[in-house]
């Protein structure tokens, strides 16, 4: 065989900034040969994308690139824009991360794949829009002509992803860099989409190089796994030899946190049935009205016919994907929606009419922690602040009482008394996650929920919140409600488990029951669209 | 669409209209007595008058009608052009607005032309430039540029290039000589807020994940900024250039006084000083429509330039 | 389940360890957070042409030892020496000290117009961006009107019904910038009041009252203060500009605009007459806008 597409060896890139330095990637070497599929995995902040960017030659003015970075046997670290720039698009393509923000909303489809032909070519030729057409045909487009005179804004993610890719593939590259090419997308849409991209790139003989945080992606599909810590390699290999006899104490963090590979929780014992439901759901539907328009319906059904019930001290996990109406579930349950049909109840009371100041006492018994961390906190409140205000909002405590209860708050939660002190923006993503939940627990409720509590969180900080999460409920006997797309995330945490699609439960039952007796293909394309669980499967 | 040209137009009007009374309010009823100041405008002192001379004059000025009727009977003359005499000139607005309105227009369509010219150019020059220290001092310069007053300015440069220098009149309203020190020195607040804008654009643009994109297929940084930069952040800019019809307005009278021409901006400062009422509500009721106008085409071509703004709304 | 999760956290510590931890006064942040913008030359500086500019416009007398209004004809329009800082007007009164104390009467007027400027936008915005709907577009609507009449002719309709001078002038100004804090306050409202912590507060319990005084408020008013910081600039300028036209205070009064008016005859002879009050304006907005713009790429 040739000498490999990318010879990387002993590669540092720093970066300065404000007279600081880092040191994004350290001493990384590593090889592609033509056809492979490597998959590189590491958490933010592991030097991943830097790594993808030196390899386009993309690096900003402040990043100094150390080391031999051969690409197509042209050595990037010496070679000037123009050379840099003919590797580009030719020899290597690139699908970037986000397909939402990643094609200039100003141009329609046809012209920016048309770009990347024209470009490939070296001049602008006869045959580019029967080409365009061609490319879309062949990422899986349905109407090609139509998509090829229409804006980004008018497709859905999943459709642009496919835009992405046709861009890429438009230079006939030798190596496409695929930038975490699930994280934008529904579970279902981005395994089609990923078996797509593979197909194509194995009939062409391109190489793929996967970047993704996700180590389930990484073993399903790569030929070869590198895994990045902090800038360095740590751990090469085969999905095989990762799976079953990982070296690095980073890559065995990684096995124990990624949720398709950890263990399922026993089922527990069912005592609930002598007790009443804490929360009951029966038969809620929610119609939003729509502006007026030609040709369309007048109405959106959120939700149709949803009927639960959630007993103490338990979880239940409602599944779903994006539009699924889990999220307009879970307003109705907090009385921040009114249901069009339906009763809700909380504790035998009926509380779905209830106007905001009669729902207010109500407020300490049920709590919400929200999806997004880096936005649920007031940026200009102290976490000492963040955390009592709802205790300051009922007059329950004020002054030494106050104090004593922000500091039992934060020890709950595993976090310093220091931190008390701190503003949002000094902590990380998985400590302001710890915070909200601290909020969530000061008027010690009795039913928590939670909207996808980890979904903006790196897959180790996922683990320990998830964690987290149980210890509460094993020591308080808090009710969770507990939404997510992650059916792996759920997998840990659940008692009961419900499946919506499109506003309609297509599943509900026992955890035990619904992921080993589907009884709905919807919920087996869910359940084998979990990434890596064809190689746990394979494993355990 | 001709639905919502329609609300648009109709929307328009109804800005113009609020406009109108609002000035309207302002000076005829704002004022302790409005009588004695038009008599003022008008060369004579309310102390001097017997009653029965008084009464006839509030009656030449339509003073004598109720509030209502009296505002009811000036916006139709108005919009049918009339827009009475002039207390001070005594002659009919209409005719003073006819002679002195294509000064101005000239003067400020030049002023608009080079500040899109100027502002953007620096722009686009500021971003492309990658040497830091050029590329700050370039960046500060929109700031200086609405630093500075208008009317000092427009001395400063008759001091440099009409005394020192010589190369243009210093003033007069003669000639396309004349126009160029006006025309510029109208220029350039416009300019600096362009130029201000259109940066902050590229630089939020810059970041953008598109731009990635377009990197990574392979084209230049000039090719980038170009195709994809530039169409992206100057979608701002053609809502500003509605905006910035007022200033330009604004800017029209003070730079006319300086430069001593017969234009629509000098009108008003003598109106004004004059208490000339029936010429300055006039003029504030033109430039109100010429703004409205200004800006109902920019709205109506918004959505040729940036696809994702539909004339009809979109379900989310 | 994860023992390996726990390593990664750093150990809580017992309660009797509490004495370390104060919860520190907001002023006490704002300090520190304040500090290391002074070490920026610019900054300092810019600060510093402000900082006269108002002590200026408070105790004119502390910086300057001449009359304004002591006329001299023997020492008429001459040149800047080492006596009179910026030479003499056409009645040999010190010009610097003309514009020292002209900065008194210029201030006052742009903090005036920048007051009104900020009740009243102030409070449309947040009433518009809070309560929403019908209120919203009725506010909308006459702020579009209050847009559509140009800036210094609505200033001028103004000082004709209320007269000439200061006072006027400055209500002139401040009624015409209303329009930007109205739109900013109620885009910033907007914002802030569909972000999670907003909602977070209104579940644990928090009034629609308490939520506005200490979530959204707090956070709309960034934007707010650099545009204030940019409008009192234009409100210089703005004031200045009519006071140029006439419209000012009466003479001998000093205000920056009538003093280069006043010069505009000897531009050939005597050019710094109008000049360098002119320079001096420049400065002290300019070093208005570079606060504002510092403030707004530092977010405290």
């Amino acid at each position: 065989m040739s000498s490999p597409l990318i010879d990387i060896r002993q590669l540092c890139v720093t970066y300065r900034f404000a007279g600081q330095i880092t040191e994004a990637v350290r001493g990384v070497s590593l090889q592609v040969s033509q056809g492979e599929t490597v998959a590189i995995v590491g958490e933010s902040g592991s030097g991943k994308s830097t790594l993808a960017n030196a390899m386009l030659g993309l690096l900003p003015d402040n990043a100094q690139p150390h080391g031999q970075l051969r690409v197509d046997g042209v050595d990037l670290s010496g070679a000037s824009e123009k050379q840099k720039r003919a590797l580009r698009g030719r020899t290597i393509g690139l699908v970037p991360q986000d397909p939402m923000v990643s094609l200039n909303p100003t141009l329609r489809i046809g012209q920016q794949i048309g770009e990347a032909l024209t470009l490939a070519h070296g001049r602008r030729y006869p045959g580019v829009d029967a080409d365009v057409i061609e490319l879309l045909q062949q990422v899986g487009l349905d109407k090609p002509l139509l998509r090829a005179r229409q804006y980004p804004h008018e497709l859905s993610g999943g459709m642009r992803q496919r835009v992405l890719i046709a861009i890429a593939l438009a230079g006939n590259p030798r190596l496409i860099i695929a930038d975490e090419p699930t994280s934008a997308l529904d579970v279902t849409v981005q395994r089609k989409i990923l078996d797509h991209l593979q197909r194509l790139v194995a009939e062409r003989g391109i190489s793929l190089l996967i970047i993704t945080h996700d180590l389930g992606v990484a073993t399903d599909r790569a030929d070869r796994i590198l895994v990045m810590q902090q800038g360095e390699l740590v751990e090469q290999g085969p999905p095989r030899q990762i799976l079953d006899a990982p070296r690095h104490n980073y890559t065995r963090a990684l096995l124990a946190a990624a949720p398709a590979f950890a263990n399922r929780r026993k089922p527990r014992s069912s005592q609930h049935t002598a007790q009443a439901p804490i929360l009951r759901l029966q038969g809620v539907g929610k119609t939003f009205d729509l502006p007026r328009l030609k040709g369309e319906s007048r109405t959106f059904t959120a939700l149709q016919n949803l009927s639960f019930e959630v007993y103490p001290g338990q979880t239940l996990a409602i599944v779903g994907e994006s539009g699924s109406g889990k999220s307009t579930a879970l307003r109705i349950a907090l009385g921040l929606e009114k249901p069009s049909q339906g009763r809700v109840h909380f504790e035998q009371r009926d509380v779905t009419d209830l106007g905001w100041r009669e729902f207010r006492p109500l407020r300490q018994r049920i709590q919400l922690v929200q999806q997004n961390p880096f936005a649920a906190l007031d940026p200009r409140f102290t976490i000492f602040d963040s955390i009592v205000e709802p205790l300051v909002s009922f007059g329950l405590l004020t002054g030494p009482a106050l104090e004593q209860a922000a500091r039992e708050l934060i020890s709950r939660v595993h976090l310093p008394l220091s931190y008390l002190d701190r503003l949002p923006r000094e902590l990380s993503g998985g400590q302001r996650q710890r915070v909200a939940i601290a909020r969530a627990l000061a008027l010690k409720p009795d039913l928590l929920l939670l909207d996808e509590p980890v979904s903006a969180l790196d897959v180790s900080v996922q683990a320990q919140i998830l964690d987290l999460l149980l210890e509460l409920q094993h020591e308080l006997g808090i009710a969770y409600v507990l939404v997510s797309h992650d059916l792996a995330v759920v997998a840990n945490m659940a008692d009961q488990v419900l499946v919506l699609r499109n506003g309609q439960v297509v599943e509900q039952g026992p955890l035990a029951q619904v992921f080993d007796q589907p009884a709905h293909a919807y919920t087996r394309e869910l359940i084998a669209a979990i990434p890596g669980r064809h190689s746990a499967d394979l494993a355990a | 669409m001709s639905r919502y040209l329609i609300g648009r137009v109709g929307q328009a009007m109804l800005v113009l209209w609020g406009a109108y009374s609002i000035s309207y309010f302002i000076l005829y009823l704002l004022p302790g007595d409005t009588l004695a100041i038009m008599l003022s405008a008008s060369g004579m002192e309310v102390d001097s008058l017997s009653p029965e001379d008084l009464a006839r004059a509030q009656a030449y000025y339509g003073l004598d009608k109720g509030i209502f009727e009296q505002y009811v009977s000036l916006l139709w003359n108005a919009v049918q052009g009339d827009f009475g005499q002039s207390l001070s000139l005594n002659r009919p607005v209409n005719e003073l607005l006819g002679e002195r309105l294509p000064q101005t227009l000239s003067l400020a369509s030049l002023a608009i032309v080079l500040s899109l010219i100027g502002g953007i150019g620096l722009a686009y020059l500021t971003a492309y430039v990658r040497w830091q220290p050029l590329k700050v001092a370039m960046a500060r310069l929109p700031s200086l540029g609405f630093s500075v007053p208008v009317f000092w300015l427009g001395l400063l440069l008759i001091q440099v290039f009409a005394f020192s220098l010589g190369w243009f009149p210093a003033t007069g309203s003669r000639g396309f000589d004349s126009l160029i020190l006006p025309a510029v020195t109208l220029a350039i607040p416009s300019a600096a807020v362009y130029a201000q804008v259109l940066q902050r654009g590229f630089q939020g643009v810059w970041q953008e994940p598109y731009i990635t994109t377009a990197y990574a297929k392979g084209l230049s940084r000039w090719q980038v900024q170009a195709r994809h930069g530039f169409k992206n952040a100057a979608l701002p800019i053609l809502t500003l250039i509605g905006l910035q019809v007022g200033n330009t307005v604004s800017g029209a009278v003070l730079v006319e006084t300086i430069f001593a021409r017969n234009g629509v901006g000098r009108l008003a400062q003598e109106a004004v000083l004059r208490q000339d009422i029936p010429v300055v509500l006039a003029i504030v009721a033109v430039s109100a429509a010429a703004f409205v106008l200004v800006n109902l085409i920019v709205d109506l071509l918004y959505p040729y330039l940036d696809p994702r703004i539909a004339h009809t709304p979109r379900v989310s | 389940m994860n023992a390996e999760s726990r390593i990664a956290l750093l150990p809580h510590s017992p309660a009797s360890l509490s004495l370390t931890w104060q919860r520190r006064s907001r002023l006490q942040r704002a300090v520190t957070a304040l500090l290391p913008l002074l070490r920026r030359p610019g900054f300092s500086l810019a600060l510093l042409i402000v900082l006269f500019a108002l002590v200026a416009a408070l105790l004119p007398g502390l910086l300057s030892s001449f009359d304004p209004y002591a006329t001299s004809p023997a020492d008429k329009l001459t040149a800047p020496n080492l006596v009179h800082w910026f030479g003499t007007d056409e009645l040999g009164r010190d010009l610097y000290t003309r514009v020292v104390y002209g900065s008194s009467l210029s201030v006052q007027a742009a903090l005036l117009a920048v007051g009104i400027a900020l009740v009243g936008g102030l409070g449309l915005g947040v009433l518009s961006g809070f309560a929403g709907g019908r209120i919203d577009a009725v506010i909308m609507r006459f702020v579009d009107v209050l847009l559509a009449l140009p800036g210094l002719l609505l200033a001028l309709a103004i000082v004709t019904a209320i007269g000439f001078g200061t006072i006027p002038v400055a209500i002139a100004v401040g009624v015409g910038i209303i329009p930007g804090f109205a739109r900013t306050t109620r885009a910033e409202v907007l914002r802030v009041k569909t972000l999670p912590y907003v909602e977070a507060a209104r579940l644990g319990g928090a009034s629609w009252c308490s939520t506005l005084l200490r979530h959204i408020l707090p956070n709309a008013w960034g934007p707010v203060a650099v545009l204030a910081t940019l409008d009192f600039g234009a409100a210089i300028l703005a004031t200045a500009g009519l006071s140029f036209l006439g419209f000012g205070a009466a003479p001998p009064a000093a205000e920056w605009g009538t003093l280069i008016a006043n010069g505009r005859h000897f531009l050939i002879t005597a050019p710094w007459v109008s000049l360098l009050p002119g320079f001096f304006v420049v400065a002290v907005v300019f070093s208005l806008n570079h606060i504002a713009r510092t403030l707004e790429e530092n977010p405290r």
